[in-house]
């Protein structure tokens, strides 16, 4: 199943070949070039981490990890709890600026540009790459509201309407709301609520996704549906998730990512590869115990 | 081994043990000193507004609208409060439009902008022993900077620096209050909006701020009502113990002129010899305290209301 | 497979800066927030001022020996500080020999032994008090409490007298050492009362010998802060208690006398009221001085008391 949608990516994925030139950086990062069409054939990546360090204060919570997110698909990112997962997943749209004494050391590359860059803006940065998170959290506002926010912020002036209901139809939700836009957004159950957030997300039309645990605080069923929706959104937009469910990872992930807790405590990547491959012929004992459930 | 039921005689004393109810005096005594305790309170409210009550309304009945009407006088059947009233309520609109939008402002920068620097901790430290500052003190703050060395701008001993001061005075606390009420709005609410691209004012205004704005509301009505009862400062600032006539100036030449409020009011006739007055005074106080006792139910109100329908 | 690549319908600023304005205006917005901060920094530093350069011109002017007389009287020329310290004690402590087992014996019962229906009516009966404008208690001092009260106990007390004015500046207290005797008693965590009642204790035995002790920063605090807002207190002394022209040296309650604070007020509003740069009008500014730096080492030990509840839990 994995590799059947790898080739057909690479064929008719319009992204990776130069849709967006003003977004490249003419060549000074040489590490480039091999990837436009590397080993497998397989697209340039959106997002290339190098080397990244986070720290909080004085205490590392990752080091030097080094990945890359490739267009179009579900990337994963699994591993035991406090290994850092979460602190990676918000270091790739900026949002650990939030945290006082955050720091980030090494590159984070979106098409090229280090988002961590001097004259980047953390805003824009997000308002391209956006973020669901664990606890679903619909503002306090209407279901238009809720979705409207960011395109309203954004200063978008077209068809607001329309915008609404097509971000409400990519994220699967717009035939459970579309007679009730107007009402609260909180009175919707854990799953539409969830999906509330992404089709907020969505209305600012970001290239990448990025989901926290989006599915541990639903139930089964929601999960499934979010699991089903991860499918679609994928077609029109990256995505990356952390799971600490592994059987959610090998469902709906193309790519996983495993990393886990060295011993000074910092996470660090331990295998990276096809989905498949990570859970039925791992390279590395590690990780085969992860998944295998002897650990974490 | 076979289990030995307990000899019947055990068995009897402990049910009673357990059933009877063991009088506990110790206990009970305890309890009736902590409802003495509440009582007392409650008895002296009462009290309080009984005697106000007994002693201010009948003049109230008597007078009727032209106590509320009529200036000050040395003749207690003419004696009014609407230099009082006037003088509160300009005094108030000023703290309103100063201390307001001031304390919120700092609010908000203490909790969304500040970073976590010495200065920020010294800003904070600061208001909290401000909010502790006896208000006379407020009264010298207001006699030199807004009476004595602003006279050009406010004119001197005007009703505009009494509202200064009590600007000055209430600010602490629309700060704390308003602090604690942004504090309270959730990270999660910050986060779903800096998550899809909002900035940092973006997020404040439209998410924090009509989340916060309950609290905020509430710290504010108690910090009004708390200005319009304040008399020490006023003292210092000027407010004018004794007759003045404010002719018929109109509110904002008022501002600039000779003043009074309702609790200074109540101050001079307070300390009048003639037992009539006594009276006077109570109903003085039955004005200032629907007014205070009004906005502090409001907040309370507002406060019980808190939860959101959203 | 689809192919659509997302549209755009907002113009994307190519090197993921943002656009000016925006950062201009962020800019902007902190700025007039961090001035508007600055000026609660202002108030205090004119609080000092206002207050230090007249003080220190009085104690220029004046011969320190009159520090030392035997009575507060301005007009005469005698500063006797002492005088008016003493008062301010003894109202205080009068004060706080009535709020502080009031007030803590009512946090306890909201604490421990209180339901939410009467914590719904005692709460707003507590804020309904606190709410009270003190020259209003002042008059119900001098008016109810010294004639029904203090005369019916002790007939040959004088209409004006510190006791009245102790107790009115007592019940203008309770309801700051009962709020944060209170919050600190909850802070304590239910397992330790649990741990208790598991053993077979009662409320009382509880509520006295578990919660209070482990609440008692909160506790010092809540005394601490009372003391604090009964040494400021004016209004309720200025009515209650006479002595608007001086008083003499005096320990007798039952008495006219005078604290710092209505040396003060009576300074401001005499009959024959004093400006300019007398030793007396600037003896208001000594005084000032004085209660400004007893109140504020006062309230930063109390807030670091309550900071130490807080740290606790």
């Amino acid at each position: 199943m994995v590799m059947q949608e790898d080739v057909t990516v690479m064929q008719d994925d319009p992204i990776a070949v130069g849709s967006e030139p003003l977004e490249r950086q003419p060549a000074t990062s040489p590490s480039l070039s091999p990837e436009v069409f590397g080993a497998q054939g397989a697209p340039e990546p959106v997002i290339r981490l190098e080397e990244v360090s986070i720290w909080y204060g004085l205490f590392r919570a990752v080091r030097g990890f080094s990945t890359e997110i490739r267009p179009n698909r579900v990337t994963a990112l699994i591993g035991p709890s406090g290994s850092g997962k979460s602190t990676l997943l918000r270091s790739i749209n900026r949002m650990n600026d939030l945290i006082p004494g955050a720091r980030l050391e090494g590159k984070v590359l979106y098409h090229g540009q280090d988002l961590y860059g001097p004259r980047i803006d953390a805003v824009e940065v997000r308002r391209r790459i956006g973020m669901v998170f664990q606890k679903p959290n619909p503002f306090p506002k209407s279901i238009y509201d809720n979705v409207a926010f960011g395109p309203r912020l954004s200063g978008f002036k077209g068809d607001l309407d329309g915008l609404v209901e097509s971000s409400l139809r990519r994220a699967a939700l717009w035939d459970e709301v579309k007679g009730k836009l107007k009402s609260s957004g909180l009175a919707l159950s854990g799953g539409q609520q969830q999906r509330l957030c992404i089709a907020r997300a969505i209305a600012t039309e970001p290239e990448v996704i990025l989901m926290d645990e989006p599915c541990s605080a639903l139930d089964p069923r929601a999960t499934l549906q979010i699991e089903e929706l991860m499918r679609e959104l994928k077609e029109r937009y990256t995505l990356v998730i952390v799971t600490h469910n592994m059987q959610q990872a090998a469902r709906a992930s193309d790519r996983t990512i495993f990393m886990t807790m060295g011993e000074d405590r910092a996470g660090y990547v331990v295998e990276a590869d096809e989905t498949n491959r990570i859970f039925t012929q791992p390279s590395n004992q590690l990780t085969e115990d992860y998944v295998s459930g002897r650990f974490g | 081994m076979t289990a030995v039921a307990p000899p019947a005689s055990a068995r009897a004393t402990t049910s009673t043990q357990l059933g009877r109810h063991r009088r506990d005096v110790a206990g009970l005594t305890f309890h009736v000193l902590l409802l003495i305790a509440l009582l007392f309170s409650l008895g002296v409210l009462a009290t309080l507004v009984l005697s106000v009550l007994v002693g201010g309304l009948p003049v109230l009945m008597e007078r009727g609208l032209s106590f509320l009407t009529s200036p000050t006088s040395a003749n207690p059947d003419k004696a009014g409060v609407v230099q009082g009233i006037i003088g509160s309520l300009l005094m108030t609109a000023i703290v309103a439009m100063v201390a307001i939008p001031l304390g919120i402002m700092t609010a908000i920068y203490l909790e969304e902008y500040a970073p976590a620097s010495r200065l920020s901790r010294f800003i904070d430290i600061n208001i909290r022993n401000l909010a502790g500052v006896p208000s006379i003190v407020y009264g010298l703050l207001g006699f030199t900077v807004f009476v004595t060395f602003l006279a050009p701008a406010t004119g001197g001993t005007t009703i505009l620096s009494a509202g200064l001061t009590l600007a000055a005075l209430v600010l602490p606390i629309v700060i704390i209050a308003s602090a604690e009420a942004i504090r309270a709005v959730p990270h999660e609410l910050r986060e779903g909006g800096y998550g899809i691209g909002a900035s940092r004012w973006q997020v404040t205004r439209e998410l924090v701020l009509p989340s916060a704005m309950p609290g905020i509301l509430t710290g504010t009505i108690l910090a009004l009502a708390r200005a319009i009862g304040e008399t020490a400062p006023l003292l210092l600032v000027g407010a004018v113990l004794g007759y003045f006539s404010s002719g018929n100036k109109g509110p904002l030449e008022q501002l600039f002129g000779k003043f009074t409020a309702l609790p200074t009011l109540i101050y001079d006739w307070a300390r009048r010899p003639q037992s009539e007055f006594r009276d006077l005074t109570s109903a003085a106080i039955i004005v200032l305290l629907v007014i205070t006792l009004f906005a502090t139910a409001v907040s309370i109100y507002l406060r019980n209301r808190y939860q959101k329908t959203w | 497979m689809t192919q659509s690549s997302s549209t755009m319908p907002v113009a994307r600023p190519p090197l993921l800066t943002g656009t000016s304005t925006r950062r201009r205006n962020e800019r902007a917005v902190r700025t007039v927030l961090f001035l508007a901060a600055l000026v609660s920094i202002l108030i205090s530093a004119f609080i000092v001022l206002s207050i230090i350069g007249q003080a220190i011109s009085f104690l220029a002017q004046i011969d320190l020996s009159q520090l030392t007389a035997e009575g507060w009287f301005p007009r005469r020329g005698m500063f006797g500080v002492s005088t008016l310290i003493v008062g301010s004690l003894l109202v205080t402590g009068i004060a706080i020999a009535l709020a502080a087992p009031v007030g803590i014996a009512s946090a306890i019962y909201l604490a421990e032994y209180s339901g939410p229906r009467t914590r719904g009516i005692v709460k707003p009966i507590l804020e309904i008090l606190a709410g009270i404008p003190s020259v209003v208690l002042g008059f119900f001092a001098l008016t109810v409490i010294t004639p029904e009260v203090i005369q019916v106990f002790f007939p040959t007390a004088n209409g004006f007298n510190l006791l009245a004015a102790g107790i009115g500046v007592g019940i203008l207290t309770i309801p700051l050492i009962a709020t944060i005797s209170e919050d600190a008693m909850r802070a304590v965590p239910r397992s330790l009362r649990e741990g208790a009642y598991g053993l077979g204790a009662r409320r009382a035995t509880v509520s006295l010998r578990i919660v209070v002790p482990a609440a008692i920063s909160g506790i010092v605090a809540a005394l601490i802060l009372g003391i604090s807002r009964s040494i400021g207190e004016t209004m309720v002394v200025a009515l209650a208690a006479g002595a608007s022209g001086g008083t003499e040296f005096t320990t007798d309650i039952l008495g006219p006398g005078q604290t710092v604070t209505a040396a003060m007020a009576a300074l401001a509003t005499g009959s024959d009221q004093v400006t300019g740069s007398t030793a007396a009008f600037q003896s208001l500014f000594f005084l000032g001085l004085l209660l400004f730096a007893i109140t504020l080492g006062l309230n930063v030990l109390g807030d670091a008391f309550v900071r130490r509840t807080r740290q606790r839990y």
